[in-house]
Formats: C-alpha cells, structure tokens, sequence
C-alpha cells in the first residue's frame, strides 16, 4: 500500500471519527387521545426541521401508560425520553427531582403565552417541568331543544337547584330520556374526579389543615344527597358503571338531558359526523352552590415532561419545544383546520378568531380561567389540585373512596353509610402514609 | 353400563352444547362484528347485530398507524420461545416427578402452584429492577425467560399428569435393554406423551400469546407483541371503539386460527386420563 493510500485512508477515519453522530432516536411514551394521534400524522414536518432526530411513538390507554412510566421513572429505568403525564403527576414527581428543568425551551416558544392556571399547575418553585399539549376542565353540556320543551332557560351559571329542577323535567324515561348522566365508575380519575370538583363547587374540602378527611361535613353530606338524588331519579339506568366513553355514548345518541364532564367532550358532541344531538346542544359552566362561584377547578392537562435521566436531553427538549409551540397550532391549523387544534394551552389561541367560532372555544376557555388548582376549595385547604388532590397517595385513596360512592350509587349503602366509610378509610391510610407531614 | 343414547337425548345435548359455546363465543364474536362498523354505529343503541352498514376503514386505519406485523413477529417468537424453553426444562421435571418420586415431590408440585397464587404486579418492581440492570428491557429474551417461568408450573403439572398414565414398567425395560437415561427420555417416553406434549405446547402458546401483563410493563416498542398493540388502542376519552375492536380482531385471529386446527389435539390432550 503506497504511502499516500495509507495517509488518504488514515485521514479518512479520522474524518468519520469526527462526523456527529447518526441520527438520534428518542422514545415518547403517549396516550392514545385524538389531539396525540394527529401528532403522530403530522411527524414528517419535525422530521423536515430536524432531521437528525428520529421519534419512536410509544401509545398506551391510559392507565396502562401510567403505571408503565410510573415503574420506569421510580427505578430509573431509562425507557423512555420524553413521557405524557398529567397535571397530577407533574408536582409530584418535580419534587422527588424526576423531571428536567423545562425554563430554556428557546427564544421562539412564548412560554408567557401559556394559559396561566395551566401552567401554573405545572411550575414548582417558579419552575416549569412539563410543557403542556392540551389542556381541559369540566363544564355542562346540555340539550336546548329539551330544555326549551321544560321550559327552562339556563342561567349564565347555573347552580346545583337549577340542575336539580332541570333534570326533574327533562327527564322522561318512558322515551328512554334522562334528565342528567353523571360519572359513577369507581376511580380516582373517574366517578371522584367529579365528585371532588363537585364537592369543591359545594363548598366542601378533602382535608382540614391538619391533614383530617372531612367526609363527616355538612357539605360533603349535601354534595353525596344531591348527587345520589340526581343519579337515582333522574339518571339512566346503570349509572354506577358509567364513565366518560359510556356517558359520551348515551349523550351522543340523545339519552341524556345533561351532561358535567371535561371540556374535550364538546367537540364529540358537536359533531355530526358522531352525534345525533349536534344541532341542540348548549354549554353553561361547572354549576356552583346557590349563591356561590365556585365552579369545581376541574383541571386537567396532558404534558410533555422529560425524565432528568434522559440521556438524549437535548433532542427531546427540541420535540417537546416543537410539539407544544405556537408553530405546531398554526400547522394543525393549516393541515386539518384550526377548530382541530390541541385546545387549552395557549392565550394566542383564544386570541384566533376563527378559532373563536367553534361553539366550545370560548366555553372551554372560561372553565379552563375559572378553575383554580391552587386554592380548590372556599375553605383553608392544605393541598393543591381540583378534581384531584395532589398527594401521592390519593390515586389509592380516591379509588378506594370511589368504589364507596359508586356502591352507594348501585343502591347498596346509602349517603351516611357511605360517607362513614370513606371518612374510616380515608382517615385509616393518611395515618398510615405518616400524615400530618 | 352406558347410559342408552336416544335421539331426543342426542338432541337436548347438543342444543345445550351450542347454547354454552355461543354463549361463551359471543364476546368474541360481538368484537369482531364491532371492527366493521362505524364508530357511531359501534355505540348505537339499540345495537345493530349484522344490518350495518360494512366497513373495513378501521381496518385500514389501524394498518396505517400500527406496525402490526412487527408486534405480530414479536408475538410469535415470545410465546414459541417461551414454550421450547419450558418444555426443555418441564419435560426432565415432569419425568423425575412421575417415576422416581421423592418424598417431597408432591410438596413441590403443590408449591411449583402455589407461585400462581401471587399477583404478578407484587414482583414487578424486583423483576424491572433486575431486567433494567441485566439489559433485558425491551428485549424477546427478556420476555422469554419471564414468560417461561411464569407457565412452567402449569407446563410441570400437565406434562406430570400425562407422564404418570404412562406405565413405568415401559421405562424398565428400555433400561434393561441398555438405554441411558438421556435415551429412555427422548426415544421412550417422549413418543408415548406426543399427544400429552402437543396439547402442552398448544395451551402454552395460548397463553403466552394472551399474556398481559408481563408484555406491557417490561416493552416499550422494539419487543412489543401484539397486547401493547390492543392497549394502544383502548382510550378512556374518546369513542375507539371499532378501532379497538379491529385491532383486537387482528390481534387475536393468528392464535384462533391456530386453537381451530389444533382443537383435536387440545381436546384429546386436555382430557387425557380425566375418564378411566
């Protein structure tokens, strides 16, 4: 081999040693929700600004998701780059130092221009850890057309009585007609998800600041009466088995009067394409007490949060920047129309008009500005949160809590009965987890 | 004396027979029906049994945003691993437990059964801890080994029933005859439990194919079979029903197809020595 081959070749390998590395992979563990699948449609245009970048989707339902990045984060398992985690798990885990520092997303990401409770909700001592993709809370969903036969018409903010009354005459079962549907599948996500925000709404609270359950007040006693009154007389059949999807189903083929859940089933049941009640279909906020204004602080928001044990770190805080900037609304917009764009985010958003003229935009918007995590309830409250309360212990005790309630919906306890339980238990395992901390 | 088989009798049976395997079939038979509907009509109330409106869209759409072949691949070598390895182990097991017993040895077997009393999830941490240490995340031969030793006491147990109907004095002579403990296994006593060792096999794979637990918590995509497939199709917001439903119908038919041809051999195997 002549000298000059050696040193062409030598020279060579130095140059390969030197080349950036291949394309990076990072994994991203999601849910399988609309807003998330259309992401995944809509790859080709990261990988155009990036493409030294490539992105392996991880989607799971829900819980399973939940508990496979819960084991992975906790044993530091390094299975993922960038994880979808909810409000819920965003504090929690910024407090065991499980997430990285998301406060230098670049100069193009606006991070003033985030909805203020939503990321308020995600901030730990003035830091963000998670960036949000989509954002909802809870607001009522009716029926104009069976309200206007009741010859209702309903309030600006409706209060749980208005709620009562109304469901007492749009109800009409011999028409298979029910004046309410309301979650009752046990579950800390599920039927206590309502229940605590409806709670809160009636002036109730989990804890004092002692860390002592309250299921023994008046206002827990008057939020289970009214619930169970509703439920029983005036909800369909079955109820205690009813989550969101089957609730969804039953307003979406006309059986149900009203309906109280998050914000996102409103572009479901506006759509023709799904429901039979599109046309008739109004909004109101989350009812309150009589006289009160405090309408739940139902919040929920799907993140993007990377683990502080990524080793692709920069990579992924570049997918994180690019799927929860203001450019990637402006490409749904662009790509599959601006009414499709991930709700709940963004001022920039709201500031849209055509935006503005989808019949849920402006009342998610006011559900999404009326909750307030950091102060649920009207009483002194210990802990942060709205439809949930945000210690880790509560996934365990709200599951509990909620198969009490959903019994007592199923006719096997009544109201007392059941908030005697749930007072036991709940007292029994906060003792155990060592609180007062 | 046998009971007298008249034609009523014959009749009442069989009416009784379809009832049952209808009744357990329905679910399945309700997916797959539900994978070609539309979404709306997949909610609809009353339901709609066959006058729908036929689609194959979630079928389509679930091929555009799934690699199903990749999980289906992952699916076959995870349960068809899985059952070699545990027959190798099970097969010298079951063979030392039915003909040189110990004192012990139904004490063992009962204790082989008793690690199916615990719930899976009591030993995930230990076992992720140990996966993520070794490497074995994500792998096939990680979920090999799991799947592995969580069916072999099933395995050990059936193929210990079927070897004990088998007589020893067989074994016997083929020692006096002059063969070695490896050869008396292989060439005497596997041809005599074929069908013992094939309905193993079968409701091994079975098993294997439908496991759930194991499959989702220790994959993330590169060894994911086909129930992380299914799990991505489940969503507690949001009607995904008769996508759910196709995946499901995917996910399912290889092993269905399978438990058909092989029903003969799963039945004979499964009630082997039940009547003497």
């Amino acid at each position: 081999m002549s000298k000059t081959l050696r040193g062409v070749l030598g020279a060579s390998c130095l140059v390969a040693l030197g080349l950036p590395a291949m394309a990076e992979t990072i994994t991203v563990a999601t849910v399988n929700n609309g807003d998330m699948i259309r992401m995944q449609g809509l790859m080709s245009h990261f990988n155009e600004k990036h493409p030294d970048i490539e992105v392996n989707w991880v989607t799971l339902e829900e819980n399973v998701l939940r508990q496979r990045v819960t084991t992975d984060i906790a044993t530091n398992g390094g299975q993922y780059d960038v994880l979808t985690i909810g409000n819920y798990e965003v504090p929690i885990w910024a407090g065991q130092g499980w997430l990285l520092p998301l406060d230098d997303m670049g100069e193009d990401y606006d991070a003033e221009d985030l909805l203020t409770p939503v990321a308020a909700a995600l901030t730990v001592d003035g830091t963000l850890y998670a960036a949000p993709f989509y954002a909802e809370s809870a607001m009522l969903m009716y029926r104009t057309d069976l309200l206007e036969k009741a010859g209702l018409t309903m309030p600006e903010n409706p209060d749980w009585d208005f709620i009562t009354e109304a469901a007492e005459k749009m109800t009409d079962k011999a028409n298979g007609t029910y004046g309410i549907c309301l979650r009752g599948k046990a579950g800390w996500g599920e039927n206590m998800a309502f229940l605590t925000a409806m709670s809160h709404s009636m002036g109730a609270r989990w804890f004092d600041m002692d860390w002592k359950p309250q299921f023994d007040s008046p206002e827990w006693k008057a939020t289970l009466d009214t619930y169970l009154n509703l439920m029983t007389n005036y909800g369909p059949p079955g109820a205690s088995s009813n989550g969101f999807n089957e609730n969804l189903a039953l307003f979406q083929t006309g059986k149900c009067g009203m309906w109280i859940d998050a914000t996102v089933a409103a572009s479901f049941v506006s759509n023709p394409e799904d429901s039979v009640v599109a046309e008739n279909v109004g909004f109101a906020p989350f009812p309150t007490a009589a006289g009160g204004d405090n309408h739940g602080n139902w919040l929920w928001s799907w993140n993007l949060a990377i683990p502080a044990s990524s080793t692709k770190q920069e990579a992924s805080k570049a997918f994180v920047a690019w799927a929860t900037s203001k450019e990637y609304t402006n490409l749904v917009a662009q790509e599959d129309g601006i009414a499709n764009a991930p709700p709940g985010t963004r001022t920039s958003l709201y500031e849209n008009e055509e935006y503005m003229k989808a019949p849920f935009a402006q009342p998610t918007l006011t559900a999404i500005e009326n909750a307030n995590t950091q102060n649920p309830s009207v009483q002194d409250v210990p802990y942060t949160g709205g439809q949930w309360i945000s210690i880790p212990e509560f996934q365990a005790i709200g599951t509990a809590v909620g198969q009490v309630f959903s019994a007592a919906l199923a006719g096997s306890s009544d109201a007392d009965q059941a908030l005697t339980a749930a007072q036991a238990l709940t007292q029994r395992e906060m003792q155990r987890a060592g609180y007062p901390k | 004396m046998a009971r007298e088989s008249t034609p009523q009798r014959k009749i009442v049976v069989t009416v009784i027979a379809w009832i049952i395997a209808l009744a357990i079939f329905f679910p399945i038979l309700w997916t797959i029906l539900t994978s070609f509907k539309t979404e709306a009509q997949a909610i609809a109330i009353p339901p709609r049994f066959l006058n729908f409106d036929w689609t194959l869209a979630n079928y389509v759409t679930v091929q555009e945003r799934s690699n199903y072949f990749g999980h289906f691949m992952n699916s076959v070598i995870i349960s068809l691993g899985s059952t070699i390895l545990a027959l190798a182990v099970a097969i010298p097991a079951a063979w030392s437990m039915a003909f040189v017993p110990g004192k012990r040895t139904k004490d063992v077997l009962m204790w082989m059964l008793s690690t199916k009393m615990m719930p899976a999830v009591g030993v995930l941490i230990p076992i992720y801890l140990l996966f993520r240490d070794w490497g074995l995340l994500d792998t096939r031969a990680g979920l090999i080994i799991v799947l592995m030793l969580m069916n072999l006491p099933i395995v050990v147990w059936m193929l210990y029933t079927y070897f004990k109907e088998i007589p020893g004095e067989i074994l016997e002579a083929a020692r006096m005859d002059g063969a070695s403990l490896g050869k008396e296994i292989l060439y005497v006593l596997t041809p005599m439990a074929v069908p013992g060792i094939a309905s193993t096999l079968l409701l091994n794979i079975i098993l294997a194919w439908n496991e759930a637990f194991w499959t989702l918590n220790l994959t993330t995509s590169n060894a994911a079979p086909l129930s992380t497939f299914i799990a991505s199709y489940s969503s507690p917001e949001g009607l995904f029903y008769a996508k759910l439903s196709a995946a499901s119908t995917l996910a399912i038919a290889p092993i269905l197809i399978l438990g058909w041809f092989s029903q003969k051999q799963l039945v004979r195997g499964l009630t082997f020595g039940a009547v003497k």
